[in-house]
């Protein structure tokens, strides 16, 4: 522990030594950090191989959602309109993203596997309507690739909480 | 004697001059804190963000200048405008170069030569400090009266020290002119050898009469509302802001002036040796402000007081006994 003053000179030292140092500042738009994998980002529906959907319209998503941000109205599937697997499917599905806070109790809730979340997370826009992702656009293959970091490496079939321990 | 317009040709490069330096400075602040904290600082606008000082003054003229509905309107709209003309006017006096010899005028080096030219300095940042007061006074808020008292009481502790610390520099000069100060540092040393403890008070009472880290309490912004331009937003706010940038520049010449023989310097640079010390006291602020914390209230009195106006008296007496005896 030197004198005050010293001390006090050497802080400047510390601080104009970074000036010859690279900024660690990463330029977000042209350079991209790959996300964990288990990131929650955008929903996804998915459809069975055979091109039905696998959302049977049951609701148990949006009674999970704690911030109320999905809207679903199911229709009786008939024999010559079969949407789904199931015996229902969604006429409407709807997921409000200005409202979803992403806690992905959602794909907890979805017997079927039918709703996940993505990876991806650039979704604003300039109109909140534009925020209201309707069932054709969750059904579509996401427009923009997120890089993924390695699962082999982040994606660990123990949690950290209890391997360290 | 040159005619009067040619002083007021030079007013005006002056005052352009200075508005360039202001807009480049903030660039210049922002980038030099982001290296020194590790980060790029502004880097979209033009090729290394050298046009963000553009862009920042556009926005400001731009938007919309609230007003308190209370607020009492002339003063409040007086007083950004009167920081920011004592701020300007106390450029004119200091001294940018021996004087240049164009067609057949003598055209000196600085805009006027007033014999009492640094009585003039530190009148006008005395008349400075009404701004920030009735800036907080009239915005009829009681955040912004605070806050003017709080910047007030530490323009006013800091100015004592810094009218002293000149002393020393007075009595060597043998004048108050700075034009005569130069001169007498061309022929001798730099006052910054005698003196060194002069500039050491100079140094130290500038930060806080500029009001700059780590003697920022009158906009302490991680702690405090602004202070006494909490309800200034706009162009009105930015002339606080252009002010308080531009009492920099301004200290910055006088410590060329005074201290480090202003433009003096081997090749007979004149203006751009100038403007390279300037460069350089300018850097030690930014510096200073990446390194050193924020003192608290009662220990930035306390130095004020205590250390410095001691520290400033009795150098100017040595000084004046040592050039009494010799």
């Amino acid at each position: 522990m030197s004198p005050q003053p010293v001390s006090t000179l050497k802080g400047f030292g510390v601080t104009f030594r970074q000036i010859l140092k690279k900024p660690i500042t990463q330029q977000y738009p042209e350079e991209r950090r790959p996300l964990y994998p288990r990131f929650r980002g955008r929903h996804r529906l998915w459809k069975h191989d055979n091109g039905l959907e696998k959302c049977v319209g049951c609701s148990l998503c949006a009674a999970a959602c704690p911030a109320d941000c999905i809207r679903v109205v199911a229709a009786e599937n008939t024999p010559d309109n079969r949407v789904s697997a199931g015996e229902r499917y969604a006429r409407i599905y709807e997921i409000n993203m200005s409202r979803c806070i992403f806690c992905g109790y959602c794909e907890l809730a979805c017997p079927f596997d039918a709703i996940t979340l993505g990876n991806e997370f650039e979704i604003s826009e300039h109109n909140r309507d534009d925020q209201i992702y309707t069932k054709d656009m969750l059904l579509a293959e996401p427009m923009k690739k997120i890089p993924i970091a390695d699962p082999a490496i982040f994606d660990t079939p123990i949690p950290y909480y209890k391997s360290d321990s | 004697m040159e005619p009067w317009w040619i002083s007021l040709i030079k007013a005006a490069i002056i005052v352009n001059l200075v508005m360039v330096m202001f807009a480049y400075l903030t660039w210049l602040e922002r980038k030099g804190l982001g290296r020194l904290q590790n980060r790029y600082g502004p880097n979209r606008a033009g090729p290394f963000g050298l046009l963000q000082p553009i862009a920042d003054l556009v926005k400001l003229v731009r938007k919309e200048a609230f007003a308190p509905s209370s607020a009492i309107d002339a003063p409040y709209i007086l007083a950004p405008i009167v920081s920011m003309f004592t701020a300007l006017a106390a450029f004119s006096v200091i001294p940018w170069g021996s004087g240049w010899k164009i067609y057949h005028w003598h055209v000196t080096g600085e805009v006027v030569n007033v014999p009492i030219s640094l009585l003039l300095i530190f009148a006008l940042g005395s008349i400075g400090i009404y701004g920030f007061i009735v800036g907080g006074w009239a915005s009829e808020s009681k955040f912004s009266l605070l806050g003017s008292m709080r910047t007030c009481a530490q323009l006013v502790s800091y100015e004592v020290s810094l009218a002293l610390s000149v002393l020393g520099v007075v009595i060597l000069g043998r004048s108050l002119s700075l034009v005569d100060i130069v001169h007498r540092q061309g022929t001798t040393l730099p006052f910054v050898v005698p003196q060194f403890v002069g500039l050491l008070v100079f140094f130290f009472a500038g930060i806080a009469e500029t009001s700059r880290a780590p003697f920022d309490l009158p906009e302490a912004e991680q702690e405090l509302v602004a202070g006494y331009h909490t309800e200034y937003s706009g162009m009105r706010w930015g002339l606080f802001q252009t002010a308080e940038y531009i009492n920099l520049i301004t200290l910055s010449g006088l410590m060329v002036t005074l201290f480090f023989s202003g433009w003096h310097g081997p090749w007979h640079l004149g203006p751009i040796w100038f403007l390279l010390k300037l460069l350089g006291c300018l850097f030690v602020f930014i510096w200073l402000r990446a390194t050193l914390p924020r003192l608290r209230y009662d220990q930035l009195m306390r130095f004020g007081w205590k250390v410095l106006l001691p520290v400033a008296t009795v150098n100017a007496l040595v000084t004046a006994i040592v050039v009494a005896a010799t």
